[in-house]
């Protein structure tokens, strides 16, 4: 008999977050104390390695912006009350979709190229999202089951097209020729560079912008527009969607569509960015982290920004740390992420209770 | 002789809210004692905390003349309290005994104890008469027959003094009947009921004294034979309030809503409702009547077009209307307006703030926003006016819809739909959970509509509810329509038949 537990919007969005990454941290820090490392020099490390050089912010910034793509992708499904797992998929599809329009459409200008391949991007992302989207919808197959599926089913059919369709001939490696350049999305440096300011060079692109308007644009879809209604009132109460009229078959697989072609920016960062070809894995695994940053960031834009920010550091700090002090391998920083995923995600309504408590002690108090 | 239960000065807070404010209640043993009070007036904290569910934050209960500290249902147990839930808990697929034997098994094998509930079963039947078949599977039993097996439960506990919350709400006027039967020979063999209830009905027909609770405080606790509903009423509200609202004789008009050979079934697979036939008129108010689950809910959202019927007829306004045509988007429309039964799982969304409820239907309406955006400065405004017309408390249109009381929520989904001039409300369960205040405030909201020529199709467990507002009345009974009767031609015990599905010589 438990009842809801009702907090004040900025205990809710700052102070349990902030909790959770601190508690994390605080946990990350025993772990590296236990293979014998000192947490301090750890923390220090990768901070600087992530934010304390201009080199180190921009590829902090790289990765941010892969995570705000598959952070909107989680959110814009999450609204729907749908759990999409399958944002790596998505995103290696929308990396075909990329590498068949760049390198058919050579002949194109850059400002019609650059534009096409991003929808070539969002369109196959979206593609290979509705169609868990419409079994979900019409059969009531499990979106989580069917979108891990596709994931396995993206990644085998990836490797074939790439050994055995689109490889160049005489290449033994299984990825495409490169892009044509006049589509390469600039780097940052190079378009700072461009007015005169100077930063040090990163694989920190200008895709990064494009990011931030889908920040803005998937807030005005779910809290100002009327779809964007339709999605929440079918995620929050799909009787109260019947009542209304509103078909959540119909809201499941737009939302479903929107969440995949979300999930393509993740291609357009890496590959359009900053590969300049298509080649294997280049998702990285990053679709699941997508999922851990939409439930830090409770799904709401600005929420993911921050949380993207955090991964980013994390990601980037933790290579850093990896160089530098070799007792902390690469599988440690996975771990530290791991930790720090538990913390935000799975345990939050911990932090949530702890601070409802706090709150009531601390009103009794005063009263 | 100690009365069978004292509580003196009672707390309990949550928070910010004060549910029980130094209350004092004495239930003298052997009598069957009433508790009233509208929602939130802290009745069920009260019996919460005599069952053992919450802790009182300072104050003494004494049972028996002495005082116990109850911190679980086991120590109640102990101390001889049973409680009947509101929502029975049962488990459907086991038998009588099974379910009686629950948590009481007496040992690693259940033979032993087994024979010792059945024997028990059988004296609880001589000495109460509460006949039952031990072996049956309780999900087979009529809603009248678990609530028994529930007073079973209890009473095979041990239990002297019984507590029943709400218990006629799920009843047909018979069961409900034979309830209050058993709980005069339960009372008979010196037990001590407590009953709580919002029906004074019941209060005065079963109870020999009755408290009265409003907001966390007891204000009130008077021999039955000396007090009124109508004083009953005021107690609990604080207020003087019509009970029964005055509504003049009309003349119906043209025939709005023709329903023919209307069936349906459901995804199971079972005939939720059988061949309906009727018509609702422009200016009238067509009540139907039944016992939960007997197919008006089916009804109901067949008309909205929220379930697809399987066969029949719908005309509106006299035009024929395809079934497949039939969904809530087209019947809005056309003026078929709908305030659904269950406020909070249909026609609101908790969740939401009340103006994102408040639009709920209708947020494809261009006057709300600019092309796709929707615009929230214009739906808060909309909103506001209409809190202050309707006097929804607290008139906060950007509060969580699941913030405001049941009254208040019930008050903006009536607002959100009469506003919008609908030519047929389809309304259901109008005043669940809806405090008596705001339940004359939905009333004469509903008559206004009437006067109004609008058609009204009222679905209700609450007959009271029913033959006040009506000008006709349908019975349904297993997803037929049993019978009709005019209100002024008809009692209570006549309806009750018809929801029990005795065959209507004279329809």
């Amino acid at each position: 008999m438990s009842a809801p537990i009702d907090l004040p919007k900025w205990a809710d969005t700052v102070v349990v977050p902030a909790l959770s990454v601190v508690a994390a941290f605080l946990v990350a820090g025993l772990v590296v104390l236990g293979i014998g490392e000192n947490p301090l020099t750890a923390t220090r490390v990768l901070l600087q390695g992530s934010l304390g050089t201009g080199e180190g912010l921009g590829f902090t910034l790289f990765y941010m912006t892969d995570f705000i793509f598959v952070g909107l992708a989680v959110a814009v499904a999450f609204h729907a009350g749908l759990f999409n797992i399958g944002g790596e998929g998505q995103a290696t599809l929308a990396g075909l979709g990329v590498a068949l329009v760049l390198n058919n459409l050579t002949f194109l200008p850059g400002f019609l190229l650059i534009p096409l391949g991003i929808l070539g991007a969002a369109a196959f992302g979206a593609a290979w999202a509705a169609i868990p989207g419409y079994l979900q919808a019409k059969r009531g197959s499990h979106i989580v089951i069917t979108t891990i599926m596709f994931n396995w089913l993206a990644s085998v059919l990836i490797v074939y097209l790439l050994v055995n369709v689109l490889r160049e001939p005489q290449s033994m490696n299984p990825e495409t020729r490169a892009f044509p350049e006049q589509s390469y999305i600039p780097f940052m440096h190079e378009a700072l560079g461009a007015f005169g300011i100077q930063v040090p060079p990163s694989q920190l692109n200008l895709t990064l912008f494009l990011a931030l308007a889908a920040a803005y644009g998937v807030w005005l879809l779910i809290y100002r527009s009327r779809l964007g209604y339709a999605i929440r009132v079918v995620g929050a109460n799909p009787t109260a969607a019947v009542y209304a009229g509103i078909s959540p078959a119909r809201i499941i697989i737009i939302a479903m569509v929107i969440s995949g072609a979300l999930a393509g920016g993740l291609a357009v960062n890496e590959l359009m960015g900053y590969q300049h070809r298509l080649l294997l894995e280049f998702t990285a695994g990053y679709g699941f982290v997508g999922i851990a940053v939409a439930l830090m960031g409770r799904a709401h834009p600005v929420g993911i920004i921050l949380a993207s920010l955090l991964f980013g550091i994390l990601y980037q700090g933790g290579a850093e740390l990896a160089f530098e002090q070799p007792a902390i391998t690469r599988d440690m920083v996975v771990v530290i992420g791991g930790i720090i995923i538990l913390f935000a995600g799975a345990l939050d309504g911990l932090f949530r209770r702890l601070v409802a408590q706090a709150m009531t002690r601390s009103r009794l108090a005063r009263a | 002789m100690s009365p069978a239960i004292q509580l003196s000065d009672i707390n309990k807070r949550f928070g910010e809210v004060h549910a029980n404010k130094d209350v004092n209640l004495t239930v003298e043993r052997g009598t069957i004692h009433g508790i009233v009070g509208e929602n939130g007036a802290g009745k069920s904290t009260l019996m919460s905390i005599l069952y053992g569910f919450y802790e009182a934050d300072s104050g003494e209960v004494r049972v028996g003349g002495k005082p116990v500290a109850i911190r679980s249902p086991a120590d109640a147990i102990h101390v001889g309290i049973g409680m009947v839930h509101q929502h029975f808990m049962l488990v459907e697929t086991l038998t009588v005994v099974e379910n009686v034997m629950l948590g009481a098994e007496g040992g690693t094998m259940l033979r032993a104890g087994e024979a010792k509930v059945r024997a028990e079963l059988a004296r609880l039947a001589r000495d109460y008469g509460l006949e039952i078949d031990v072996d049956a599977i309780v999900g087979d039993l009529s809603v009248g027959l678990q609530q028994r097996v529930e007073i079973l439960k209890a009473l095979y506990r041990g239990a002297d003094i019984l507590i029943l919350d709400e218990p006629t709400a799920v009843l047909t006027p018979p069961e409900a009947d034979a309830l209050f039967e058993l709980l005069q020979a339960l009372k008979g063999q010196g037990k001590t009921v407590i009953l709580i209830t919002h029906k004074l009905r019941e209060i005065m027909a079963v109870t020999d004294r009755v408290s009265v609770m409003r907001r966390g405080e007891m204000v009130a606790t008077v021999e039955t034979k000396d007090t009124s509903p109508p004083e009953l009423a005021e107690l609990m509200v604080g207020r003087r309030v019509l009970l029964r609202v005055e509504k003049s004789e009309r003349q119906p008009g043209a025939p709005l809503l023709e329903v023919e050979n209307l069936s349906v079934i459901d995804h199971r697979g079972v005939q939720r409702v059988a061949s309906a036939s009727f018509k609702v008129h422009a200016g009238e108010i067509v009540g139907i009547a039944g016992v939960a689950g007997n197919g008006q809910s089916e009804l109901l959202e067949a008309l909205a077009g929220m379930r697809q019927p399987t066969v029949g007829t719908i005309r509106f306004e006299g035009r024929h209307i395809r079934l497949r045509d039939y969904n809530p988007h087209h019947m809005r429309q056309l003026g078929l307006l709908h305030v659904p039964e269950d406020r909070l799982r249909m026609g609101l969304v908790p969740a939401f703030p009340a103006f994102e409820s408040a639009v709920l239907g209708f947020s494809d309406e261009p006057h709300l926003g600019r092309g796709p955006i929707l615009d929230h400065d214009r739906m808060v405004a909309d909103l506001a006016a209409k809190m202050e017309h309707y006097d929804v408390r607290p008139p906060a249109p950007r509060l969580k819809t699941s913030k405001f009381s049941g009254g208040n929520q019930q008050k903006i989904v009536l607002a959100r739909e009469i506003e919008r001039n609908p030519k047929v409300l389809l309304v259901g369960q109008p005043t669940r959970g809806v405090d008596i205040g705001a339940i004359e405030f939905i009333h004469r909201r509903l008559i206004a509509l009437r006067d109004a020529g609008v058609g009204i199709l009222l679905v209700s467990v609450e007959l009271d509810e029913i033959m006040n507002l009506s000008d006709r009345i349908l019975t349904m009974c297993g997803g037929q329509i049993t019978g009709e009767r005019k209100p002024s031609e008809t009692s209570e015990q006549d309806l009750g038949l018809l929801m029990a599905g005795v065959a209507d010589e004279a329809a």
